[in-house]
C-alpha cells in the first residue's frame, strides 16, 4: 500500500510517485489535480470558495480560494521542476448536496466553485482534460502519483477513473 | 477571533445550546411518545480542515437535514442521522416501520424533513426566548451522502470570514439508543458577537469585521 496524503478542506499538497493524494467526502468543494506525467509529480488543491476578494478578514488563507489556490499549486509544482507543457489537469467535486428552492446562495456554491476553477485555469493557460463535477453526490478523490489516474468514489454509483 | 473565546464565553454558549437542545429533546419525546435523552452540548472550535471529521469517518453515509436560521443571529442548523436510524425515525413518525424502507423515498424524506422542522422550531424558540434575539428558520433541505461531503458544503461559506468553525453539538438518544442523532448549530461568524452580547459575556467584545459591538 502506497503512502497516502490527506488533503483537507482549504489545504494543498504536492508529492511524487508512488504516493497517493486523497481527499475524502468532497461536497461543494472542488479538488484540482495537476500531474506532470514525465516526473510523476503531482499536486492537489482542495478549494472551498470561488474568489479571495470575498474574504473580509485581513490575512487570507490562500488555499481556500480558487483564484489563489490554483496559482499556489502551480507554483509549488514548478518548484519541484515540473513543466507546464507536461501538466495534465483534472478536476472533481462541486456538487450541490442539498436541493433547495432559491433561499440560499450558499447552496449553489458548488456550481460557483466549478466556474471559478475553470476560469482561473483558463486564465493561466491550462486545459482541463478530465472532470467529474456537479450533480448531487459527494465524492472521494484518490490521485495516484505513479500513473496520474484519478479515482473518484461516490456512494450511489460505480467508481470512475479520470 | 473565534478561536480566542474565554472559558466563560464558551460556558455561556454551551448553556444556551443546552436550553435549546433541551426543548428540542422534549418535543422529540412528545412526537415519538418515547423517552429521549440528550448529551451536554459540546462547543467545539475547529479548524475548517478538521471540522468535516467530527462525526467519524468522512465517507460514512449519513442523512443530513439542513436549515438556515435568519434574524438577529443568522446560523446554520444540521441534523445528522446514520442511515438505519433515519429510517427508524421516519418509521416512528408515520407510525409504520414497514413503509419506511427507502431512504430517498418521498415519504421518508418528507418525514425526516418534518422532524428537522419540528426540532428546529423548538430549539430556535428556546434560544430566541433566552437571548432575546429574533430568530426564524427556513424550510429544511435533505441530503443522504458521505458525511464529509455534507459537512464541507455546510461549512464552506464560513471560509469567507476565517479559518475556524464554532460548532455546538448535541447528541440525542431515543428508544434505548435506537435513534441517535447529532445536532449542530453553527452560528455565522458575525452572529457570535451578537449572541455573546445577548448573554452578557461580551467582555472585550469579539472584534468581528462588519459587526458593531452591541452594548
Amino acid at each position: 500500500m502506497s503512502e497516502t496524503i490527506r488533503v483537507g478542506m482549504s489545504q494543498l499538497a504536492v508529492a511524487e510517485a508512488p504516493k497517493i493524494l486523497v481527499t475524502l467526502g468532497l461536497g461543494s468543494c472542488v479538488a484540482v489535480c495537476i500531474y506532470d506525467y514525465f516526473l510523476k509529480v503531482g499536486g492537489m488543491a482542495h478549494i472551498m470558495l470561488p474568489d479571495s476578494s470575498i474574504a473580509n478578514s485581513g490575512v487570507v488563507n490562500r488555499g481556500k480560494f480558487a483564484d489563489t489556490a490554483i496559482v499556489d499549486l502551480i507554483e509549488a509544482l514548478q518548484q519541484k521542476g515540473t513543466a507546464k507543457e507536461r501538466m495534465v489537469v483534472k478536476i472533481a467535486g462541486g456538487s450541490q448536496m442539498f436541493s433547495y428552492q432559491g433561499l440560499d446562495n450558499q447552496i449553489q456554491i458548488g456550481a460557483r466553485n466549478i466556474k471559478a476553477v475553470e476560469e482561473n485555469l483558463a486564465r493561466l493557460g491550462f486545459t482541463i482534460t478530465n472532470r467529474s463535477v456537479g450533480g448531487n453526490s459527494g465524492r472521494s478523490v484518490f490521485m495516484d502519483l505513479a500513473t496520474g489516474a484519478i479515482r473518484v468514489k461516490m456512494l450511489d454509483s460505480p467508481e470512475i477513473i479520470l | 477571533m473565534i478561536n480566542e473565546l474565554t472559558p466563560l464565553q464558551l460556558d455561556a454558549i454551551r448553556e444556551v445550546g443546552n436550553i435549546g437542545a433541551g426543548h428540542a429533546a422534549t418535543v422529540l419525546s412528545q412526537l415519538l411518545n418515547q423517552k429521549v435523552s440528550m448529551s451536554v452540548p459540546e462547543v467545539n472550535i475547529l479548524p475548517l480542515a478538521e471540522a468535516c471529521d467530527v462525526v467519524g469517518g468522512p465517507e460514512k453515509p449519513m442523512v443530513g437535514v439542513y436549515l438556515r436560521v435568519f434574524g438577529g443571529a443568522p446560523s446554520k442548523i444540521l441534523y445528522l442521522f446514520p442511515e438505519e436510524k433515519a429510517l427508524f425515525l421516519a418509521g416512528l413518525l408515520i407510525n409504520d416501520q414497514e413503509k419506511c424502507r427507502n431512504l430517498l423515498g418521498e415519504l421518508e424524506v418528507s418525514a425526516l424533513k418534518e422532524i428537522g422542522n419540528i426540532l428546529t422550531g423548538a430549539y430556535v424558540y428556546a434560544f430566541s426566548n433566552f437571548t432575546g434575539i429574533d430568530m426564524l428558520s427556513s424550510v429544511p433541505a435533505l441530503a443522504f451522502d458521505m458525511v464529509g461531503a455534507i459537512m464541507n458544503t455546510i461549512l464552506a461559506d464560513l471560509g469567507e470570514m476565517g479559518d475556524y468553525a464554532l460548532i455546538i453539538e448535541t447528541q440525542l438518544t431515543a428508544c434505548d439508543e435506537s435513534v441517535d442523532g447529532h445536532f449542530f448549530l453553527v452560528p455565522d461568524p458575525d452572529s457570535l458577537a451578537t449572541i455573546l452580547a445577548a448573554l452578557g459575556v461580551n467582555d472585550g467584545c469579539l472584534k468581528q469585521s462588519g459587526s458593531e459591538c452591541p452594548n
